[in-house]
């Protein structure tokens, strides 16, 4: 670990904290329909939006209407982007012929890309046309992130309000969202991209002649575009096979930082954003705080682990002096791809900038333990947020009895109902990412897709269901993904993980919003504070380790012990 | 208090009374059935589970392994975790079985002389048939004389009686009931002890107070109550959970080279699940139900209980509640040109012969405060004059000399002074006694004006510590009270209560409940009369005084059977308690998990993978006996969590913030620590028994 690591870390986690305060002003004020200083500018587009789908924005919907408005969306935009792959070959913007995409594979990348996972078992330069690219795949990088906002933020106002019978209106904050916080988000960002050197051209490919005299063909296309929303909507689906470790999508230390910081600003912003919804900043910053320790927790360990290097190389006398480089890129080095990883799995984004498949195990349990936490530190664009105030709901419930009274958390009583909600939206993810575990374990065919045996392998199974059913998208690599099995499995993985979850979370916001918001007392749990935050860490990390202690035993722990016991996989 | 006590001693059983443990644990074997069980479903999956294990025990037993030992013990302990925590339901209940049958003994046959025709048309008016009291029904007419049993819950019509109602309050001093007022309801199973009622029966028999306290305290009418439901649903959760991380660990563990025993992996599930506070959660309910009736307060469901502990406002009444029912004599202000000494044996002469309590006090007054000696009125000519209301005054006249106290204006006029004339003085007194919310008696001597008496609602002594502890806990107090608003807040003021409704109607206070509500508050206040009755129902909790009218007990939703308005404060605490009580044990259990682990992960796996025998770092001797020692523990625990279950985690007001932290402390961090210590203990025993 060198200083000059710690410092690019706190760097960009320090622009992000400055950047997140005035940011959650805007957001705020964007999602409660307020004046913005880009109103000039977009009230009248947003108006003629608005006309053109006959959206009144002022009439709000009961969580069953906004909930059902949100599942249609998806559903048109999965039939669309589905029909786009199957028929690109007929379609114009296909500079490279590419035929239809498999069924199977459709099927999983439209899921992925609908519900914000952006899991990626194609190769994007060598599958898909620029036009789905661009109209399926960077529309849905902005819609996905969208509709994670806009159900956060329907979320939010359940708390914020009393005795309400509305939770806000789908279209209008849906039309919100893109037009005020992610289009000129992505726009400013894209342009830095390129002035750095990132392509964005409809041309399909340059062929150069190699030092060598070979040809090589290099894969082009508009990536910045796509890149910007990528990492600002957390979606982390790259263009390029290599995702972020690509030189076209990343190409130097600056846009490196900048995608870091890009993707964990909205989700900072939101959480505060929140805390000013609800007129309580404290609130927000015990959230804002545990998202923060945590995330930092991973840094610092996958960090620690990729320094310490490989044991083995350094008992054969080979080791890198620089630690564990292998996966990674020189101009990131160690602690950029280690807070990279941290940070891409602590949201909801999966782009990779290294191989976490090729960190030490230790290190590779970090991002592990951060999908399998659901991605909520700080998660993804609104999923996040809606993702940790489930979890908030469930400490409060356990942490606020204990002060003799019902639980409440903002006012509002989590009773039976909440807690059925609650517990329903937390059950799935076990269901999900061990049923299905257990169930790739047991199949020959998925056995094959393996690049690694033993606890390696099972790492790599593990990593890819959390990752979907978090809505992530990293993949550990070593797996191969592209089977029918584990397109349909995994398509399956994240739809549940996005949907199954979201659906009791608006739910549970119809019936908070019902709520009446008691006033605060002395003898109200305060859900702010150092105590609650550390109460926060401790229920997460127990009831998370409780239950995937054993599955991570057998996987990267023993696999860890194993490695100072010489034997790798 | 005084029969709270009387009534523990002999009606509420000891915590670990033999005859009572005995009953628990049939009991315990009873409540095996799994139909039973049902409800409860982290103990129904480990009754199933335990089913499961002796069924491999049968098998072992067959083979000649040896593994028969250890699928033995599992089974065995499995069997005890659910037997352990159908005793704690067992023993919380059977303390309210005991005071049930008490109950029950005033009940047996009873005979009630019903009038034949209570409207009298028939001329038969007194002609009565002795029935059956089981027989009554609602609306019948009973009469009832000394040293009948009132065979009924019912309204006094016709009469005034002395009644005993020790059977239900534990009171042995008798009450007096009367047809008319707010004194009217009478309570079947207490015994008439003066005089002559005649009573309308207004509950069939099965439903009346006695009826419904039997089936109260037995906790045969034990409902989930709202919180109890979404404890549960999080602890069915869990145990699903821990359900999917157990069965999809066999596949995994197969994956990974480890073929695990199907009896490993339940006893790795029961550990697993939150069998602690499952197994106790209904205890913890009936116990907080049994700690409020032990505290003489019947609740009519659990439901009142649980908001009770989210009380947000207290409605206090102020007489007997935040002041003594009186007011009495606080100083003496004389006039101009009397001495202090001179009114205050003045006045004690004119109170002389007053029993009042206001009277009382000025006596007491003016012996402490002014140590005027009593005289000694005997072989005096003393002739004492009542107080009248044409009067308005009262005294003595001893010697010739005449000593007069009583309404101001009265007294002038006595003195032959006009008001305008009286003495600036004795004018400055008496308005600031009346600004200051308290009565002025004015006093004089053979028709000389000499002062007034300070007579004020005086305060009880520790109320204010307790309204500052309410405080420090968010409740917000507000007196009812019947004075006028200058007086009231006076009072409001010295009692630091944080408001208060002056001269209040019960439609002043029905209308203050709503709002608060309206507000998302939690309402509790307490009160006896009729016209309470509406107030009471409105309140999240309403407490009604037994000595009420039926429609006031009808309205609330807890009796208080000694009839003590300041009750109501230690309601809410037991509320609170039961609360903390959940939410303790359901921390412990959850980080009790933790330890489970550390133990049984390494002694899963060691066989495979001998690294991660690291794990172990409590060195458990063999993997078979880290596996027992952590469902022994397991099983133990609710044993020994019990007697904290029944009584209740202690309860401070010391406010929400360190409330958590303390508890946290003990039940969080104490909850992963004790484990590691148990199992380990239990580790060694095994091994030293060669048990494993």
């Amino acid at each position: 670990m060198t200083l000059a690591g710690w410092l690019q870390i706190a760097t960009v986690l320090f622009l992000v904290v400055a950047a997140s305060v005035p940011l959650s002003t805007y957001i705020k004020r964007v999602m409660a329909g307020e004046r913005t200083w880009l109103s000039p500018v977009l009230v009248p587009l947003e108006a003629g939006f608005n006309r053109l789908a006959g959206v009144d924005p002022k009439r709000e919907q009961s969580w069953l209407a906004y909930t059902m408005a949100m599942l249609m969306f998806s559903l048109v935009g999965f039939v669309t982007l589905y029909g786009l792959q199957r028929l690109q070959g007929y379609l114009p913007l296909n500079p490279q012929h590419f035929g239809a995409v498999s069924p199977d594979l459709a099927f999983n990348t439209s899921i992925s890309f609908i519900t914000n996972t952006n899991w990626q078992d194609y190769a994007g330069e060598t599958t898909l046309s620029h036009l789905v690219q661009m109209l399926g795949l960077t529309v849905h990088n902005f819609l996905s992130a969208a509709t994670g906002l806009a159900i956060a933020f329907a979320l939010v106002r359940a708390f914020a309000r009393s005795s309400s019978t509305t939770i806000g209106n789908f279209w209008a904050d849906m039309t919100r969202s893109v037009l005020y916080i992610l289009l000129p988000g992505a726009l400013i960002i894209a342009l830095v991209l390129v002035s750095r050197g990132v392509p964005q051209t409809l041309a399909g490919s340059v062929t150069a002649t190699t030092l060598e005299g070979a040809k090589q063909v290099i894969s082009l296309g508009p990536v910045a575009s796509q890149e910007a929303i990528k990492e600002l909507g957390t979606n982390g689906g790259g263009f390029f096979n290599a995702n972020a470790a690509h030189p076209f999508e990343n190409p130097d230390a600056f846009t490196n930082m900048l995608e870091i910081w890009a993707l964990l600003v909205i989700p900072f912003a939101s959480v505060l954003a929140f805390g000013r919804a609800v007129g309580d900043l404290r609130q927000a910053r015990a959230i804002y705080a545990v998202m923060g320790i945590l995330l930092l927790i991973g840094t610092c360990v996958a960090y620690w682990a990729e320094a310490a290097g490989n044991p083995l190389l350094a008992k054969l006398g080979v080791a890198s002096a620089m630690g564990n480089m292998e996966g990674k890129e020189v101009r990131f080095g160690e602690a950029m791809s280690s807070f990279f990883a941290a940070a891409t799995t602590g949201t909801s984004t999966g782009a990779v900038n290294a191989m976490h498949d090729s960190m030490p195990p230790i290190g590779g349990l970090v991002p592990l333990f951060n999908i399998l936490l659901g991605s909520i530190t700080p998660g993804g664009v609104g999923a996040g947020l809606y993702g940790f105030l489930v979890f908030v709901v469930i400490a409060v419930f356990i942490a606020g009895l204990m002060v003799g009274r019902t639980p409440e958390y903002l006012g509002k009583k989590i009773e039976t109902h909440e807690m059925k909600l609650a517990m329903f939206a937390v059950l799935l993810y076990p269901l999900i990412v061990l049923g299905f575990t257990a169930t790739s374990v047991l199949l020959k065919s998925a056995l094959d897709s393996l690049g690694n045996s033993g606890p390696h392998g099972l790492s790599e199974i593990l990593y890819a269901y959390a990752s979907t059913n978090a809505n992530n998208g990293s993949a550990f690599a070593g797996l191969n993904g592209n089977t029918l099995w584990f397109n349909t499995s995994l398509g399956l993985a994240m739809f549940l993980g996005r949907f199954a979850f979201a659906i009791p979370v608006l739910a549970l916001a119809g019936s908070l919003a019902a709520k009446k918001r008691a006033p605060v007392s002395q003898g109200t749990l305060p859900t702010h504070g150092p105590l609650f935050v550390g109460l926060l860490i401790g229920v997460i990390v127990i009831l998370y380790l409780l239950q995937y202690f054993p599955v991570l035993a057998l996987g990267p722990i023993v696999e860890q012990f194993l490695m100072h016991a010489g034997k790798t996989f | 208090m005084k029969s709270a006590i009387v009534k523990s001693a002999t009606i509420a059983p000891n915590l670990f009374d033999s005859s009572l443990l005995k009953t628990a644990t049939l009991d315990a074997l009873r409540k095996l059935d799994p139909r039973r069980l049902a409800r409860n479903p982290v103990i129904f999956v480990t009754e199933v589970v335990s089913l499961i294990v002796s069924l491999f025990f049968v098998r072992d037993l067959a083979g000649h392994d040896g593994a028969a030992l250890f699928t033995g013990q599992i089974a065995a302990w499995l069997w005890f975790t659910v037997l352990f925590a159908n005793f704690a339901e067992a023993v919380a209940e059977g303390r309210g079985k005991a005071q049930a049958d008490a109950l029950r003994k005033t009940r047996s046959a009873t005979q009630a002389k019903r009038l034949i025709d209570p409207s009298g048309k028939s001329r038969m008016k007194a002609v009565y048939q002795t029935v059956n009291a089981l027989d009554l029904r609602v609306g019948d007419v009973v009469q009832v004389e000394a040293g009948d049993i009132i065979p009924g819950d019912g309204e006094v019509i016709e009469g005034i009686a002395s009644v005993n109602e020790a059977a239900i309050t534990g009171e042995s001093a008798p009450v007096i009931r009367e047809s008319g007022g707010d004194r009217s309801a009478v309570t079947g199973g207490t015994s008439v002890l003066s005089d002559k009622i005649v009573v309308r029966i207004t509950a069939a028999p099965g439903s009346t107070f006695i009826d419904r306290m039997i089936t109260l305290v037995e906790g045969a009418s034990w409902q989930k109550t709202p919180n109890e439901l979404a404890l549960s649903i999080l602890l069915s959760g869990l145990t699903i959970i821990f359900l999917i991380v157990c069965v999809t660990l066999w596949p995994i563990a197969a994956y990974s080279g480890t073929v695990l025993p199907v009896t490993v992996l339940i006893a790795l599930l029961v550990c697993l699940i939150p069998t602690t506070i499952g197994g106790l959660l209904s205890a913890i309910g009936i116990a907080g139900m049994d700690r409020l009736i032990r505290f003489n307060v019947i609740a009519t469901s659990g439901r009142a209980v649980e908001a009770a502990g989210d009380v947000d406002t207290l409605l206090l009444d102020k007489t007997g509640t935040i002041t003594f029912g009186n007011r009495m004599a606080d100083e003496f202000l004389p006039s101009t040109g009397v001495t202090e000494a001179a009114l205050a044996h003045a006045a004690q002469m004119a109170s002389m012969a007053d029993e009042t309590p206001e009277g009382r006090s000025i006596l007491a007054l003016a012996k402490s405060r002014y140590d005027v000696e009593e005289p000694d009125l005997v072989g005096r000519a003393v002739v004492s004059v009542p107080f009248t209301a044409q009067t308005r005054l009262s005294g003595l006249d001893m010697d010739g000399r005449s000593f007069r106290k009583g309404a101001v204006d009265s007294v002038l006029k006595l003195a032959g002074l006009p008001p305008e004339t009286a003495p600036a003085q004795f004018r400055q007194a008496v308005e600031r006694i009346s600004r200051s919310g308290g009565t002025p008696l004015a006093v004089c001597e053979d028709k000389r004006l000499l002062g007034v008496i300070h007579l004020k609602d005086i305060v009880k002594p520790d109320i204010k510590q307790r309204f500052a502890a309410l405080r420090a806990m968010g409740i917000k107090t507000v007196m009812v009270t019947g004075d006028n608003p200058l007086t009231a807040a006076a009072i409001a003021s010295e009692a630091g209560v944080d408001d208060f409704i002056a001269q209040a109607t019960p439609e002043d206070k029905l209308a203050y409940i709503r709002r608060e509500q309206q507000g998302g508050r939690l309402i509790a206040m307490c009160g006896d009369g009729t016209n309470d009755a509406p107030a009471l129902a409105q309140a999240d909790v309403g407490v009604a005084m037994q000595t009420g009218t039926q429609a006031a007990r009808e309205a609330g939703n807890m009796v208080d059977l000694d009839s003590d308005p300041t009750k109501l404060i230690e309601i809410v605490g037991i509320g609170k308690q039961l609360l903390m009580t959940r939410g303790a044990l359901t921390t412990f259990s959850i980080a009790n998990d933790v330890a489970k682990y550390f133990a049984i992960i390494p002694a899963l796996f060691i066989v495979t993978f001998p690294q991660l025998g690291a794990l172990n770092i409590m060195h458990l001797a063999s993997p078979h006996s880290a596996i027992l020692s952590a469902v022994i523990f397991n099983a133990l625990i609710i044993i020994a969590l019990i007697p904290l279950a029944l009584k209740g985690v202690a309860y401070r007001s010391i406010g929400a913030a360190a409330l958590l932290r303390q508890n946290l402390l003990v039940y969080g961090l104490g909850g992963i620590i004790v484990p590691f210590i148990g199992i380990k203990l239990i580790d060694l025993a095994i091994s030293a028994l060669h048990l494993a």
